[in-house]
């Protein structure tokens, strides 16, 4: 589904990704783990180009995303994301918050995107915040309500930048949850996270990154049970 | 014969009067004389005409200038619009040369220099204002674009929103709402730069003012008259702003 190909970025002189080659098959359930300042969330928002990458080739369902005449709003449309502060828009309700995006690219009618947002609401508990504004929700509740943002625009991939890491410790569980809903419906999801327990009991393969290279790669229980290099074996010792 | 030509008519010669009845015989002279009152409102039309139609070129200037600039510094990176670039360049000339000379300068420059010909001082004066104005409001309104946190334009354009539909639903309404101190400021200071199209013959209110004095020899008053029309037009602007401004709060409540 997402072929990332020989990906390199660098900020200046800095090289944060280092020539990473990865694939992502559909309904994959890929957690992106490693230190900060390892690049994991630049890798994340490489995929849909909010970083534009240095070198390298992305390819996302058979068009190349790198390429430059690639109509890119269009690509968007079918990458959700979640950013760890969540961005929601301040100046708008809850409803139009989820409902401008599928207006604005003619994918629903303004009627279709109101109903589509009140079953997305539903299915996080949030209806009766419909017409609230972001400022009167906890941090939890904002979080749901980006996930449901992005979901309203039917993505085939949603991407996951830390999205418990601004939250309170009592609210990170509710997030979790609806994250763990969406796995199980079969979502195609990559996600930069530092909860262990969630990669383990969610993810179809965790990755970890160090210094702009995927270090090492497994599928959850291997993974945490039998680190192979000491470098993994020094970081899951110090968050486990 | 009314009311205040009789008091006035009714005082003693000048040299016997005492403050009060002095001040009395200036006023009158500087305001109900030959219906003086009505040029100084003659001038605050003027005023007023000016102020907005400068607005105007000022506003349009401003967006038009303050959202081809940020496209130019925000475009991808490693990717070049040649038109854009040469678009930026002339912008930032533009604004280098409006801001780094003073208006009056300006105003003479447009009225004897460029529109020379022109009798119609009035729409030179409003048009050079503009032009002025323009490039202030473009810096602050760069300064609002800037200001916004880079994660909600991201969050627009992650969700396959058009650069434009970001910048329209979500990045303007919020700077619209942080600049709107600023702006106000910007469009005070607008509405009294009118007064300086009197050096090219514009007809605003001191060139009334001027007129009376060269008259009555009496400068005291119709300068305080100016003055104060001026006060009360940037009260009622103000309270108006401050009025909007609470308006555009309705999302902060919590």
């Amino acid at each position: 589904m997402i072929d990332v190909e020989k990906l390199s970025k660098s900020f200046g002189d800095h090289l944060v990704l280092d020539g990473i080659t990865e694939h992502i098959n559909p309904g994959e359930k890929v957690v992106v783990i490693g230190p900060s300042g390892s690049g994991k969330s630049t890798f994340l928002r490489c995929l849909n180009l909010l970083e534009t990458p240095t070198s390298g080739k992305i390819t996302f369902e058979g068009t190349e995303i790198t390429d430059p005449k690639v109509k890119i709003d269009e690509v968007r449309q079918q990458m959700g994301m979640v950013f760890q502060h969540f961005n929601l828009f301040p100046n708008m309700t809850i409803r139009k918050n989820i409902t401008l995006a599928p207006v604005r690219t003619r994918r629903m009618s303004p009627a279709e995107a109101d109903d589509a947002a009140t079953d997305l609401l539903r299915r996080v508990g949030l209806v009766d915040k419909a017409d609230a504004y972001p400022n009167q929700l906890s941090g939890g509740q904002k979080q749901r309500i980006a996930i449901v943002r992005a979901l309203a625009m039917k993505p085939k991939v949603m991407l996951f930048d830390e999205p418990t890491s601004a939250l309170d410790p009592e609210m990170v569980g509710e997030v979790l949850d609806v994250m763990k809903e969406l796995a199980l419906e079969g979502m195609t999801m990559v996600v930069v996270t530092h909860e262990m327990g969630f990669a383990r009991e969610v993810g179809s393969r965790v990755l970890f990154m160090d210094g702009g290279h995927i270090l090492e790669q497994n599928e959850p229980a291997e993974f945490f049970s039998n680190p192979r290099s000491d470098r993994l074996k020094a970081f899951l010792e110090k968050v486990l | 014969m009314d009311f205040w030509t009789r008091l006035y008519e009714g005082l003693p010669e000048i040299a016997a009067r005492n403050v009060w009845q002095d001040a009395y015989g200036k006023f009158y002279l500087a305001w109900f004389q030959d219906d003086r009152w009505l040029t100084y409102f003659q001038g605050l039309g003027t005023t007023l005409q000016v102020t907005v139609i400068a607005l105007c070129i000022g506003v349009v200037l401003g967006v038009l200038v303050a959202v081809i600039r940020t496209a130019h510094d925000q475009r991808r990176p490693g990717t070049w619009n040649p038109v854009l670039g040469i678009v930026d360049f002339i912008c930032k000339i533009y604004v280098t040369i409006i801001r780094g000379t003073p208006m009056m300068v300006q105003l003479m420059i447009m009225g004897f220099v460029i529109f020379k010909s022109s009798r119609n001082f009035t729409m030179v004066g409003a048009l050079a204002l503009g032009i002025n104005s323009g490039a202030y409001v473009s810096e602050i309104i760069r300064g609002g674009l800037m200001s916004l946190d880079p994660g909600q334009s991201e969050a627009g354009r992650s969700l396959g929103l058009t650069y434009f539909d970001t910048m329209r639903f979500i990045v303007i309404p919020q700077a619209f709402k942080a600049i709107l101190p600023s702006l106000g400021n910007e469009f005070i200071v607008l509405l009294k730069d009118t007064s300086l199209i009197s050096v090219i013959a514009g007809k605003e209110i001191i060139y009334f003012a001027r007129a009376i004095i060269t008259r009555t020899y009496e400068p005291m008053f119709p300068y305080l008259i100016t003055a104060a029309m001026y006060l009360i037009m940037v009260l009622v602007f103000s309270w108006l702003q401050g009025k909007l401004e609470r308006r555009l709060r309705e999302s902060d409540r919590r």
